[in-house]
């Protein structure tokens, strides 16, 4: 079975992420792999030791990318592939880009996805994907697949409960927590991961030019300061505490 | 020069980063109060490889260099000290004294399950009235045919009631010219009959571990499981100290770190005289002290560890590293307390904890006293280093990661 899972280098979760001078910018706090990429990197891995093959890490981003692929591959991806893509990306085009590059690997059976990114978090690319390749997706899969005789039957994590689902492969999938805690990289796969080449495609190896953007940022803020004030009501009993109390929220015009 | 740690090391630092934060954060106040050891962790480390860390991969090791295993002890005492505790005696104690050491049949037979975490190892060389005058050890060992019969007891034993074997040093020749030529060390089974153990409780910190004693009654040990030579026993464990007190050093490095982190976050969020008191400047004063201590216990911890991987000796540099850091953690972790005010003296905030934890490092693994005396001999030109008959072998990518 030939697997991709497609990662993100996103800031540290502990990053403090501000504008600064209408950039986006979280200082020098270090880059990581998308916190949920790690489950679908473990979805993949345990699809490959059940049912053969291997798995390939699939980026879009520049050199600082790296750091996310190194940890897939040092969690047991065999390989890895990092597309250098337009800097003003959205998902569509981001989207677009991977797609092509699932065909140019060529035979590939399963996508994995992480839920969403943590710095965008449109949580869109993975159906993205599957539109552009004309793949079903799986989105929010709460378990791992279980795939016999290329029909796959996976759980779907909704608000109202689980669904049980059933498609045919290729197919996309996206993962959250539920289908337990990503393994650590091990050391021999630091070892092997630190060591390893990635090779590195354009948009023109994938045959792509001219790639627009449907979204753009043409400003961005940092949320406005919440002025807060604390009162401590104090009173004889806690009758009359209450009864200053629901004044003050009627006056207030709370109620 | 270059002062920047390479992916490896980043992918290492991070790995035990997450295993400490997400498996032993949540839970160690819990295991502290109960003043036992979280029966996952052992076997846990063991599992992530972490207990074999700078082991060859010949020998059942993760085949790291030794700057990883300092980079791993300073993230496991960011969360807790007795998670390094396992590392300064599992590893640095036994594990690379027999690396150092260890004839290549005493490195199949004992080092490739302790470096794998099958077995777990301690080092027993602290008598109840012998610590710092190390060359005046009581323990006996008497050599019977083709067994050495071993008797004494050892005190202040980490893991003493959680290992399988014990790097041990006992005295052989009560008539030694110098005390100290006088000693030999053996790799001990603690399964073995003879050998009673138990926890020591109460302690003032390190309580989420494992420190017991181990008694030597007529203890029979194979002739073939002596480490060295006879009389090689002194040097044998001065040596294990090089390599449990790199441990040490770069553990309260990760003490300082959290101490700091929490300070921090602690003093951004606290507000008095109506403002956060990181405004106040004597707050300031603690936090640039810390910051810096930080820094500087970082330093000397990775010099230390890039003499090893070199193959230097680095017996000075250690023991500076380990006296610098454990002093700062003890002073970073005390200034934490006082920044968290009332809430620091309470378990409701990790400060307390760690610095009921640091204090134990500046006694333990040579107390400071020894390391300011070491230190002066260096200076005064009254201490050299003479080659060693066996020297920690030198970090090799090739040979270590290489299969058997």
């Amino acid at each position: 079975m030939n697997i991709v899972v497609c990662v993100k280098q996103v800031p540290d979760t502990a990053a403090q992420v501000v504008v600064e001078n209408g950039q986006v910018t979280w200082g020098d706090a270090p880059l990581v792999i998308n916190p949920w990429d790690e489950f679908a990197v473990e979805a993949a891995l345990q699809l490959a030791k059940e049912h053969g093959g291997s798995v390939t890490v699939l980026t879009m981003g520049d050199e600082s990318a790296k750091e996310a692929i190194k940890h897939a591959l040092a969690m047991g991806c065999k390989q890895a592939v990092r597309i250098e893509g337009p800097a003003d990306a959205d998902t569509l085009v981001t989207a677009q880009v991977l797609a092509a590059a699932i065909q140019k690997i060529g035979d590939v059976d399963l996508v994995t996805f992480g839920r969403q990114a943590i710095d965008g978090d449109n949580g869109v690319t993975p159906a993205m994907v599957g539109r552009f390749l004309g793949w079903p997706v799986f989105s929010l899969s709460a378990t791992i697949p279980e795939i016999a005789d290329g029909v796959v039957t996976v759980q779907r994590a909704t608000e109202e409960g689980r669904q049980v689902v059933e498609g045919k492969l290729p197919a996309i999938f996206s993962f959250g927590k539920d289908i337990g805690e990503p393994r650590y990289p091990s050391f021999m796969g630091i070892r092997k991961a630190s060591r390893a080449k990635v090779p590195v495609w354009t948009l023109d190896d994938l045959g792509l030019s001219a790639l627009l953007p449907a979204v753009s940022w043409p400003e961005v803020m940092n949320p406005p300061k919440r002025e807060i004030t604390t009162e401590i009501i104090e009173g004889d009993s806690p009758a009359d505490i209450a009864e200053k109390l629901a004044d003050k929220i009627m006056a207030e015009k709370v109620l | 020069m270059d002062f920047n740690l390479s992916e490896e090391h980043r992918m290492v630092q991070k790995m035990v980063h997450d295993f400490a934060q997400r498996e032993v954060a949540p839970i160690i106040k819990e295991w502290d109060r109960k003043q036992d050891m979280a029966p996952f962790i052992l076997p846990r480390m063991g599992e992530l490889g972490i207990l074999g860390i700078c082991i060859p991969v010949r020998y059942g090791g993760a085949g790291m260099d030794y700057v990883s295993l300092g980079l791993a002890c300073e993230e496991l005492e960011a969360v807790d000290t007795t998670l390094r505790v396992v590392m300064s005696v599992h590893t640095g104690l036994c594990s690379m004294t027999l690396l150092q050491w260890g004839s290549e049949e005493q490195k199949q037979k004992f080092l490739v399950p302790l470096a794998k975490g099958e077995k777990i190892g301690c080092g027993a060389f602290t008598e109840p009235g012998a610590g710092s005058d190390f060359a005046h050890i009581r323990g006996s060992a008497r050599r019977e045919g083709d067994y050495y019969i071993l008797n004494g007891e050892k005190m202040w034993i980490s893991l003493a009631n959680k290992a399988d074997y014990a790097m041990v040093t006992m005295r052989t020749n009560p008539n030694a010219e110098k005390a100290s030529r006088g000693l030999t060390s053996f790799i001990v089974d603690l399964h073995s009959p003879g050998v009673t153990r138990g926890d020591i409780h109460g302690k003032l910190g390190v309580r989420a571990g494992s420190t017991g004693w181990i008694h030597f009654q007529d203890v029979r040990v194979p002739a073939e499981n002596r480490i060295g030579e006879e009389g090689e026993g002194f040097k044998i464990t001065m040596s294990a100290f090089d390599n449990g007190r790199y441990t040490v050093a770069a553990g309260a490095t990760g003490l300082i770190r959290a101490a700091l982190e929490e300070s921090v976050k602690y003093a951004r969020e606290r507000q008095a005289f109506g403002s956060p008191i990181a405004q106040h400047q004597l707050i300031q004063a603690k936090i640039a002290r810390m910051a810096v201590d930080y820094e500087a216990a970082r330093l000397l911890y990775l010099q230390a560890g890039w003499m090893k991987n070199a193959g230097s000796r680095n017996t000075r540099q250690t023991s500076a590293a380990k006296w610098f850091a454990t002093d700062a953690s003890f002073e970073a972790a005390s200034e934490a307390v006082q920044i968290h005010g009332g809430y620091g003296f309470s378990d409701e905030y990790n400060v307390e904890r760690y610095l009921r934890n640091s204090k134990g490092a500046v006694i333990y693994e040579g107390s400071n006293e020894i390391q300011r005396l070491i230190q002066a001999s260096y200076a005064l030109g009254w201490r050299t280093d003479k080659p060693l008959r066996r020297e920690l072998p030198p970090y090799d990518p090739d040979f270590w990661q290489e299969e058997a």
